[in-house]
């Protein structure tokens, strides 16, 4: 049984700030006592480092942040906790696989294949390998609603593409990717597939055995753990071929004066340096406090409150709404003749935290035609009643208030 | 102060219907090309400075209410201006973004933003424009 309130009532931020309707959870998510508990239980109990001292409570903190890569592997189905790397986040595990497989197996006339739908985090890196190795990148052509389908997909396939790189989850449309389709068909080209699931594992049951994606990266803030921290997964036999991305202590077994350096196996070699052991431990609360709750449940909440949203959203005359068919509760949309950012400061003038811009995808506007949005979203501590206090505010909006705001 | 009402419609105005909007192309024109960092607007902006006189300003783009009708009431006030007069006026604006207290008749329309102050994260929409002019006209001296 799915009890908001109960949910609600673990949130400190919701307790000290009641007077404030969060609709940012795409940007960042709130975080619940266990994981403010496991964060301060390290800095007051075992604040030590991990992996180094001969002495107890080191090696109870190594146990502990090692743990991690258990939870991690129930929390995403991974064949072996081998295949958890811990990352600071989306953009670090992503960055890896752009580096470590990318420049090591791209030639020049490979191509990397992707979509306008991709957050900087996911095309950037890929930007840089292909200007590093000759290979180019490609685009996915989107529907007119911004759908990205299988049939698309598999026109845009072909025996040149060596990396496919997509995301899973829109962080501006909020569309689900056939990611298990395009999995099966990229392979049948003998292509990888590196999954951006930053929105997506939050949002949805990622199960990547069932999903065979080569590489999975996401972060621990967006599914209620701590900044800088995250996870990427990789299929063991990929990550063992792999080379370095950053080197350093942690990561070696071996070196000599000569250079010669022998790397610890997957997934250690991805970790040098001493890691951010309190927000990984932070991480690993948030999946068990996620896992508590059922990311079954969670899902079909989020689902009926995207339900709500958009029949709501739907009756407004005076807004452009952008993806009435998002699979997360994510809202994005115009309030027409009124510029992005001046809703966005009258929303805040009525307590109400959304994002304006264009959320980090800097080329969506190819597929939409809008430059700049707000974006809504949502995620399980938020509520019917604040989506309908939104939208009382959103009915009432015009140009003279947003100014008034502002004077 | 200037009264709440008429700050409301002089933003109103010029978000709406901007003063000098739209580029021209003729080589008399300097242009810059502001894309803030941290927000989504991105403005051109183009000044014709002849001898010491600021001719002409022309700019497009897009922007918020605040770095339209920012942009739009300065190059208005500018516009017909000897530089060093231009860069006074700047200078001034700048100072009332501060919320810095002072005598600002001079800026004219521009006193609508004299509360901007108070809204940090927006101080910057109104700069966007007005910080193009500047560099602009300080390039010139150096030519």
């Amino acid at each position: 049984m799915f009890d908001v309130e109960k949910i609600r009532n673990d949130f400190p931020m919701i307790r000290n700030h009641p007077e404030i309707i969060y609709f940012d959870s795409a940007a960042t998510a709130y975080k619940p006592q266990p994981v403010i508990d496991a964060v301060a239980d390290f800095y007051n109990y075992r604040t030590v480092n991990v992996h180094r001292g001969d002495y107890p409570l080191s090696f109870e903190a190594s146990r502990l942040y090692e743990d991690t890569r258990k939870v991690m592997k129930k929390f995403i189905n991974a064949r072996s906790e081998k295949e958890i790397v811990l990352t600071y986040g989306a953009t670090s595990g992503l960055n890896i696989v752009a580096y470590s497989y990318g420049h090591f197996n791209l030639k020049e006339g490979d191509v990397v294949l992707t979509s306008y739908l991709e957050h900087a985090s996911d095309i950037l890196p890929w930007f840089k390998t292909c200007e590093m190795t000759g290979a180019k990148i490609e685009y996915v052509p989107l529907t007119e609603d911004g759908h990205l389908t299988v049939e698309n997909f598999e026109k845009a396939m072909h025996e040149g593409v060596k990396v496919v790189a997509l995301t899973f989850v829109s962080n501006v449309l909020g569309y689900e990717l056939p990611v298990k389709e395009i999995c099966r068909i990229a392979h049948s080209y003998g292509a990888i597939v590196a999954i951006d699931g930053a929105q997506a594992v939050p949002h949805a049951i990622v199960d990547v055995q069932d999903l065979d994606c080569d590489f999975l990266a996401f972060s621990s803030h967006k599914m209620c753990g701590p900044s800088g921290a995250g996870v990427l997964y990789g299929k063991y036999e990929l990550l063992d071929k792999m080379n370095a991305f950053l080197f350093g202590g942690g990561a070696n077994a071996r070196f000599d004066k000569e250079g010669n350096i022998i790397l610890k196996e997957a997934p250690y070699k991805f970790e040098a340096g001493t890691p951010n052991i309190e927000g990984t431990l932070g991480m690993k609360a948030a999946a068990e406090y996620l896992m508590n709750i059922g990311m079954e449940n969670i899902v079909a909440y989020d689902r009926e409150l995207q339900k709500y949203f958009s029949e709501k959203m739907l009756a407004l005359d005076n807004i452009e709404y952008y993806n009435p068919k998002a699979d997360v509760g994510l809202v994005t949309f115009n309030v027409k003749g009124i510029f992005a950012q001046d809703a966005a400061s009258y929303l805040a003038a009525n307590r109400i935290d959304v994002r304006s811009g264009n959320h980090c995808a800097k080329i969506l506007w190819n597929a939409i035609g809008a430059t700049e949005t707000l974006r809504a979203s949502l995620y399980l501590y938020n509520t019917k009643a604040e989506i309908d206090r939104f939208i009382e505010v959103l009915r009432d909006i015009t140009l003279e208030k947003c100014v008034g705001v502002l004077l | 102060m200037m009264d709440t009402e008429l700050k409301r419609a002089i933003l109103i105005d010029h978000y709406q219907k901007p003063h000098n909007h739209g580029l021209v192309e003729d080589a008399r024109y300097k242009m810059k090309h502001q894309a803030s960092s941290s927000c989504i607007d991105d403005i051109k902006v183009q000044l014709d400075i002849e001898g010491d006189i600021v001719k002409d300003v022309r700019f497009d783009g897009v922007g918020c209410t605040i770095s339209t009708a920012s942009t739009s009431i300065f190059s208005d006030l500018i516009k017909g201006k000897k530089r060093a007069e231009a860069l006074e006026m700047i200078e001034q604006y700048y100072r009332l973004l501060k919320g810095e207290a002072g005598d600002y008749e001079d800026l004219e329309e521009a006193q609508a933003f004299e509360t901007l102050y108070a809204q940090p994260n927006r101080v910057k929409c109104g700069l966007i424009g007005v910080e193009a002019m500047e560099e602009l006209i300080r390039e010139s001296y150096e030519k």
